[in-house]
């Protein structure tokens, strides 16, 4: 049995995203922080991004998992 | 400019995390490694997706990263040619001619192939050479990342040294090539998404693709270059005074599309090497040509935020500026700045274990390249030959220890002696450049003796030297940039062409005198031995793909048209 690499990756994106999401909606609004973004909450959507980029990862993982184990 | 940033928690957790799950990765796949071949080669298991990823992964290297953005600075959007008229067709090329001899031959390295092919001292001269190159080529990007985070962040040169080291030495350890390949991959999809965010913001806000192009064309014509220099790609090489390369379109075809890439991707162990530890070898043949797609795509990430920050230091208003070095700008702290003056807390942490996994990734490459090479082309071939395989197993894991504590020795030498950088990346350039000849000519012409393979390549590196040595970029200060044979005959505009046209000379010299002894010695090869080794004598592979779409040609047609329309959309 071998390790399929889409499911560690998935795990690390989603954790990440899951940080930068949280972080960024406690930040929300915090003018001193994100000046230097151009007002954007970079953090909540690089989070976002990374929350659904390590979703998918997870989901073809876990389903060639499945099959498998069929 | 402030060149120092202070990091909050979330940061930190960030890379924690991060390193977290390098060492996992390569804790988990501890238990698979029972053989030398698990270890050096990877198994030949591995999916043409992921060794496709790791192929252009262990390339995009800190160095390459800071290198590149500090070219799109330097010379804007003509560096893209490194890709779209470089490496890409080198990749095509890689997967449907080369790989088959790779693959197909029983050569577990790019120096055992030559044997092969060729003879006992060609494959000497090309594992010691490589040995020697991978060692100070991670040595040196671990120099740059140690002094990159003693300057960012106040750390220890030393402390960063040993704790980047010891990761990578970790990782590769425990899991061989295979715990390395994973990492290049999740190293690549880290590398994407922490840069994306930069280059998003720096195009908001100087005003999108056109207000960069504007903002460019007042810098182009302020230095006396075409109005496009920096934001097109062919139209300023038309001539050599146009654009601030200091080349012309023969030079950039040539000299870096034809030479000097296919030099560097279809003969450096390092990357194919990637390829040959794929499953099947319709998986390696597929991988340089999957790794292709998203290289296309990779100047937007990194040459673009370069063109962005010369255009905020044109710009008064924007508090950025580049600092100065010497008669130009420091190229080299593009990255690190942008990120700074980008970046909240965060995403900064995010954008720093970027760059942080962009040294693993090329680290780890060269650490693992060098353990095979030492192991299979040195150690069992002429130091210790007929041992068992755990024997080269044990032998493969202390090589990895060896290569990376050489390694640190390697980047304390870069830090005493300015100019090591530069004098490695020119030996590099002396032994790779030739070597593209001696490949083309053994794989596709069955008379190329080993007498022939060798002494070519001897004199393509010589004709380099001597090259090197009687020319001279404009404005420079030391014998390390050329010129030291004591007369100077030629003079280039820009390093870059000079480095087009060593390449250039190598490899006529080597191409030619190969031919020349070839023909004037005996070939000591029979027909059977250079079966599968060279084009004539090897039967066509059927490829084994299910849909006709999954076919290497299919592929290789695809990014072929890909690579044109970008290179039309931005003529």
């Amino acid at each position: 049995m071998e390790i399929d690499i889409r499911l560690p990756i998935g795990f690390m994106f989603t954790l990440l995203g899951l940080l930068l999401v949280i972080f960024g909606l406690t930040t929300e609004g915090d003018p001193e922080l994100y000046r230097r973004s151009l007002e954007i909450n970079v953090n909540l959507w690089s989070g976002l991004l990374m929350l659904v980029f390590g979703g998918l990862m997870l989901l073809f993982g876990l389903r060639a998992k499945r099959s498998k184990t069929k | 400019m402030e060149l120092s940033f202070t990091l909050g928690w979330i940061d930190y957790t960030i890379m924690i995390v991060y390193f977290a799950f390098v060492l996992g990765i390569g804790y988990a796949l501890k238990r698979y490694m029972k053989s030398s071949s698990d270890f050096l080669t990877g198994g030949k298991s591995i999916p043409a997706w992921i060794t496709g990823l790791a192929f252009i992964s262990t390339n995009l290297g800190a160095l390459e990263v800071m290198g590149m953005a500090a070219s799109g600075a330097k010379y804007g959007m003509i560096t893209t040619h490194f890709y779209w008229i470089g490496a890409i067709p080198a990749m095509i090329f890689l997967g449907l001619f080369m790989m088959p001899f790779y693959y197909g031959s029983k050569a577990r390295s790019v120096p055992e192939y030559l044997k092969l092919r060729f003879d006992e001292k060609t494959r000497g001269f090309n594992a010691v050479s490589f040995a020697v190159m991978t060692i100070f080529a991670s040595g040196i990007s671990m120099y740059a990342l140690a002094m990159l985070m003693e300057t960012l962040l106040g750390w220890n040169f030393t402390l960063s040294i040993v704790i980047s080291a010891m990761i990578v030495l970790v990782y590769t350890y425990l899991g061989g090539l295979k715990s390395a390949i994973y990492n290049e991959v999740l190293q690549f999809f880290l590398i994407v998404i922490g840069f994306l965010p930069l280059v998003f913001l720096g195009l908001l806000s100087i005003g999108g693709w056109d207000g960069l192009k504007t903002q460019l064309a007042e810098v182009a014509v302020s230095h006396g270059y075409a109005v496009g220099a920096w934001t097109e790609t062919w139209r300023p090489v038309a001539h050599a005074a146009d654009n601030p390369m200091g080349v012309e379109w023969f030079g950039i075809v040539m000299g870096l599309g034809f030479v000097l890439s296919f030099g560097y991707w279809c003969t450096n162990f390092l990357v194919v090497q990637r390829a040959m530890a794929a499953g099947s070898m319709s998986a390696a043949r597929k991988t340089p040509l999957i790794g292709a797609l998203p290289k296309m795509f990779i100047p937007f990430l990194v040459i673009v935020p370069g063109m962005i920050a010369i255009a905020l230091t044109s710009n008064p208003d924007s508090g950025f500026a580049l600092p100065l070095k010497g008669n130009g700008y420091d190229y080299d702290k593009v990255i690190p700045l942008m990120l700074g003056y980008y970046f909240p807390a965060g995403v900064l942490g995010l954008g720093l274990t970027a760059l942080m996994a962009s040294f693993m990734s090329g680290m780890a490459g060269n650490v693992t390249a060098f353990n095979t090479v030492w192991t299979y082309d040195i150690y069992q071939s002429y130091i210790n030959p007929n041992k068992s395989d755990k024997h080269y197993l044990w032998m493969g894991q202390m090589a990895t220890i060896f290569g990376v504590l050489v390694s640190i020795g390697a980047a304390y030498m870069a830090k005493l002696f300015n100019n090591v950088m530069d004098f490695l990346q020119l030996i590099f350039a002396f032994i790779n450049a030739p070597l593209f000849a001696t490949f083309l000519l053994g794989m596709f012409w069955r008379r190329t003796t080993g007498h022939g393979a060798f002494f070519g390549l001897l004199s393509g590196t010589t004709a380099a030297a001597i090259h090197h040595g009687l020319t001279q970029p404009a404005g420079a200060t030391s014998l390390i940039k050329g010129g030291w044979l004591g007369m100077v005959v030629h003079q280039y505009p820009s390093e870059m062409a000079q480095n087009f046209w060593t390449a250039i000379f190598a490899f006529s010299t080597c191409l030619i005198l190969t031919i020349i002894i070839s023909l004037l010695t005996k070939q000591a090869k029979s027909k059977e031995e250079l079966t599968g080794l060279v084009y004539s004598l090897t039967p066509r592979t059927k490829d084994d793909s299910k849909h006709w779409y999954q076919r290497p040609q299919v592929l290789a047609i695809i990014i072929g048209i890909i690579a044109v329309i970008l290179s039309i959309l931005f003529w």
